[in-house]
């Protein structure tokens, strides 16, 4: 009984890891076929013609996301510094609470949030639609990691600084948030590689595009929403397009997964 | 009055202050405005059908009629699949982790785990597509069909997509989520427990089935609600695989809808203004029911996480 659960939890553990290494491998065997010069320099070919590549979508995904890191970034940063540094115990434990709860509203409902919000009022899909909704997905994500790291710098830093004579928000800027920092920044960058893949919030407010999406006022093309659209396409080539673009994408999200959790050492990161 | 409230505005702090209470309280205001503005857009078919849109079972947009019910069904459906295959998977693999595996494999196991849950829902829905969908349709629609073809639940044609499809790829994309909290509310279970029933004569087993697990109880339940939470909303992944056809029907192997992929599917084309309230209405009572289920996820974690020292 002994040697047969226990066995059995590792075949569970063994089938966890292995799928993972299933999902990678089958992902580097399509798209690493499919990957072309072609793919990072043109744009699609017209519907049904096969070639073409994707570089609007790769522009467009940066700009969604520089958006997304300017709207999501100041709003995360600023309230896990107030949890942290001012609030107190109990209201520190609603915001966390809300946080979480923000979390977990699904990214499509995000979406319909960012459609009232810009789309409406706009009149049309544009850019900045898409870079607000994943920055409201940001939001979340940033407090969690910003508070966690500030919490864990030592009091006494902050006493010493302030038995020096400095303001508290002087203290805070120049001693505390320098000294979690790197935490903070990590957390960033995991915040910034999760709502890269984002494709619900996006089918209605960026939409797509087929061609060059000029300023921020048009519906732009983004990596996410080319895989959805060409996965569901009946053209092979299109299909075989997908898969390079999901390696693509892959291939950056999980780079900065790892890279950021390896930085970070031990254990504990926030980014869940 | 005022004089010293300018006053000491000027020295910084107060001005820090207020900028950081106004962000900490911005939290609360955009959960508030998320609820709201899915509210005020969803009134027209709210005043039209009331409760009884909830268990309608016809969406027809062209004669504008619309019930969410086979939306409903499908995303409970398909959430309670992915948990029935991924609690006991991902519980085991947890179990192993915290208690069995070295704590530097179980390191790295978690963090190749974790990355699991950085693939983005797009490309599981692509993968899907490509080998689960076929693999269904081939292999195990009529395997499962050979052991319970004579329910309604396990016969019918198989087309590859379906309510059963959709569930396995949840089940694989929640599995990271359970695997780590769950691993994580074990390990937060005191060392003196597991001590205490093996010096009791408990074999491994028997402590971690009798001793671990009941103390770490409403972690783990906190776990599999914020699994299920996930797995409510989850949008692309399904969309992809699920079918896309909005009926109730007794058997796995059919295809279905959910809540989300209609919303992802059909907001842009929907014309006129009660077809697209519909859709928002359906984002409604998605947000109100994964704010329940999280609600009481994080609760429970919270307190084991007390239990445990952890906090």
């Amino acid at each position: 009984m002994n040697a047969a659960m226990l066995g059995l939890t590792a075949a569970c553990a063994t089938v966890a890891v292995g799928l993972l290494f299933f999902i990678l491998g089958y992902l580097v065997y399509q798209g690493a076929s499919s990957l072309n010069v072609a793919f990072f320099t043109r744009l699609p070919a017209p519907v049904g013609e096969a070639g073409g590549g994707m570089v609007n979508a790769i522009i467009g995904s940066a700009k969604l996301l520089t958006l997304a890191a300017l709207v999501g970034i100041p709003v995360g940063f600023l309230a896990g510094v107030y949890i942290a540094e001012y609030s107190s115990r109990r209201t520190a434990i609603l915001l966390r609470y809300t946080g979480d709860l923000l979390n977990g509203v699904p990214s499509i409902v995000i979406g319909i949030l960012a459609y009232s919000l810009v789309v409406l009022p706009m009149g049309h899909f544009s850019t900045i639609a898409g870079g607000i909704a994943l920055g409201i997905m940001m939001v979340p994500i940033t407090v969690r990691g910003t508070e966690e790291f500030l919490r864990a710098v030592p009091p006494s830093l902050r006493e010493a600084s302030l038995a020096l004579g400095a303001r508290r928000w002087v203290t805070i800027a120049r001693v505390v948030v320098p000294a979690a920092s790197r935490g903070i920044f990590t957390t960033m960058a995991l915040g910034l590689a999760r709502v890269a893949g984002e494709t619900a919030p996006l089918l209605f407010t960026a939409l797509n595009n087929r061609y060059w999406s000029h300023g921020w006022t048009e519906p732009t093309a983004s990596l996410p929403v080319m895989i959805y659209t060409y996965a569901t396409s009946p053209y092979d080539d299109w299909i075989r397009q997908a898969w390079a673009a999901a390696l693509v994408l892959v291939a950056v999200v999980l780079a900065a997964n790892v890279g950021g959790r390896l930085l970070l050492s031990p254990r504990r990161t926030a980014a869940r | 009055m005022r004089d010293r409230f300018l006053a000491r505005l000027r020295n910084g702090d107060e001005m820090a202050y207020l900028v950081a209470l106004s962000f900490g309280l911005s939290l609360v205001l955009i959960t508030g405005l998320i609820g709201f503005e899915l509210f005020r857009n969803s009134a027209l078919p709210r005043q039209r059908f009331g409760w009884s849109f909830l268990f309608t079972h016809t969406w027809d947009p062209v004669a504008d009629r619309f019930g969410a019910a086979p939306f409903i069904y499908g995303t409970l459906v398909t959430s309670a699949l992915a948990l029935i295959v991924a609690v006991p998977l991902g519980g085991g693999a947890a179990i192993f982790l915290a208690e069995l595996a070295p704590r530097r494999v179980a390191d790295v196991l978690i963090l190749l785990i974790e990355v699991l849950a950085a693939v983005p829902s797009v490309v599981y829905g692509l993968i899907g597509l490509a080998v689960l969908v076929p693999a269904m349709r081939i292999y195990i629609h009529p395997a499962l069909q050979r052991v319970g073809g004579w329910t309604p639940f396990l016969s019918g044609p198989s087309y590859g997509v379906g309510i059963l499809t959709a569930g396995l790829i949840l089940a694989v994309m929640i599995l990271p989520f359970i695997v780590s909290v769950v691993h994580e509310v074990l390990v937060a279970v005191p060392r003196d427990q597991r001590e205490a029933a093996l010096a009791l004569g408990a074999t491994r087993w028997e402590s971690t089935w009798q001793i671990v697990l009941p103390y770490a109880r409403a972690g783990v339940f906190g776990a599999i609600f914020l699994a299920l939470g996930r797995a409510l909303g989850e949008t692309m992944a399904v969309t992809m695989v699920i079918g896309n056809r909005p009926e109730i029907s007794a058997s796995m192997f059919a295809p279905g809808y959910s809540m989300a992929a209609v919303i992802a599917n059909e907001f842009t084309e929907a014309t006129g203004d009660l077809y697209l309230q519909a859709l928002v209405e359906i984002g409604l009572v998605l947000f109100v029911l994964t704010m329940i289920i999280n609600a009481f996820a994080r609760i429970l974690i919270l307190v084991t996480a007390r239990k445990g020292g952890l906090a």
